[in-house]
């Protein structure tokens, strides 16, 4: 059953990278504004899942070499390394520091240790959004 | 005058949303249903956009944002599945 889905496919090329751009904002804009680590991955995992949607997993799983796995793994990894530095250093498990920089471009901006934290949370939340998504869908035959 | 324009377009908003919810509940065939869901996720974001200048903030962007990209792939992925039975294909083309 092959049916012509080009218009899906030049649409979906386009707006991947779009809200790809998106989430990677939400990840950075969740200290003091809504966002944060968990709506930046389900952005993240809506626009793979809208590549998988388009093309099929046959040709997206060669393109994206990602073990979903291993990345949940990796997420979790970077979540308590970030507490575990915190007890290294004598404070109580998950204190974040903050403190403000002076970038080239810029200009002057905060930087927190709880965005190590969130980013963890974006693997974590990406790989089982999209493990999800595959299981389930391979499963009819 | 605005007050009162956005409170009876909010209202008109909320009876178009009933009114699709009625279409999603008893719509004959599965398509009534699909795009009476994607216009359901359309009015939400009218509404989100009303409330965002009732209030005079534009904190809610984010969220208009965040409903129209789910809506769209929502919308797409129910589209593909009655066109041909299956959502996530393994070999397009």
């Amino acid at each position: 059953m092959m049916k012509n889905s080009l218009s899906l496919q030049t649409i979906s090329r386009i707006a991947v990278f779009i809200i790809l751009l998106f989430s990677v904002y939400f990840l950075f804009a969740g200290h003091n504004n809504p966002g944060g680590g968990f709506i930046g991955g389900l952005m993240a995992a809506s626009a793979l899942v809208l590549l998988y949607l388009s093309f099929g997993t046959k040709k997206i799983n060669k393109v994206i070499r990602i073990n979903f796995p291993y990345l949940i793994a990796t997420g979790l990894l970077i979540a308590m390394a970030t507490g575990v530095i915190s007890v290294i250093f004598g404070y109580p498990f998950l204190t974040q520091f903050y403190e403000y920089f002076h970038f080239p471009l810029l200009g002057k901006a905060g930087l927190a240790t709880a965005l190590l934290f969130d980013a963890g949370v974006f693997l974590v939340v990406i790989g089982v959004t999209i493990l999800v998504i595959l299981t389930i869908a391979e499963d009819d035959d | 005058m605005l007050e009162t324009t956005l409170w009876i377009v909010l209202v008109m908003l909320s009876i178009a949303v009933l009114l699709c919810f009625i279409r999603v509940v008893k719509g004959p065939t599965m398509s009534d249903r699909i795009l009476a869901i994607d216009l359901l996720g359309i009015n939400m974001i009218g509404i989100i956009g009303l409330i965002m200048i009732i209030q005079d903030t534009l904190v809610y962007v984010d969220v208009l944002l965040v409903l129209g990209i789910i809506a769209f792939i929502g919308s797409i992925a129910l589209s593909k599945f009655i066109e041909r039975g299956i959502v996530v294909d393994r070999d397009n083309n």
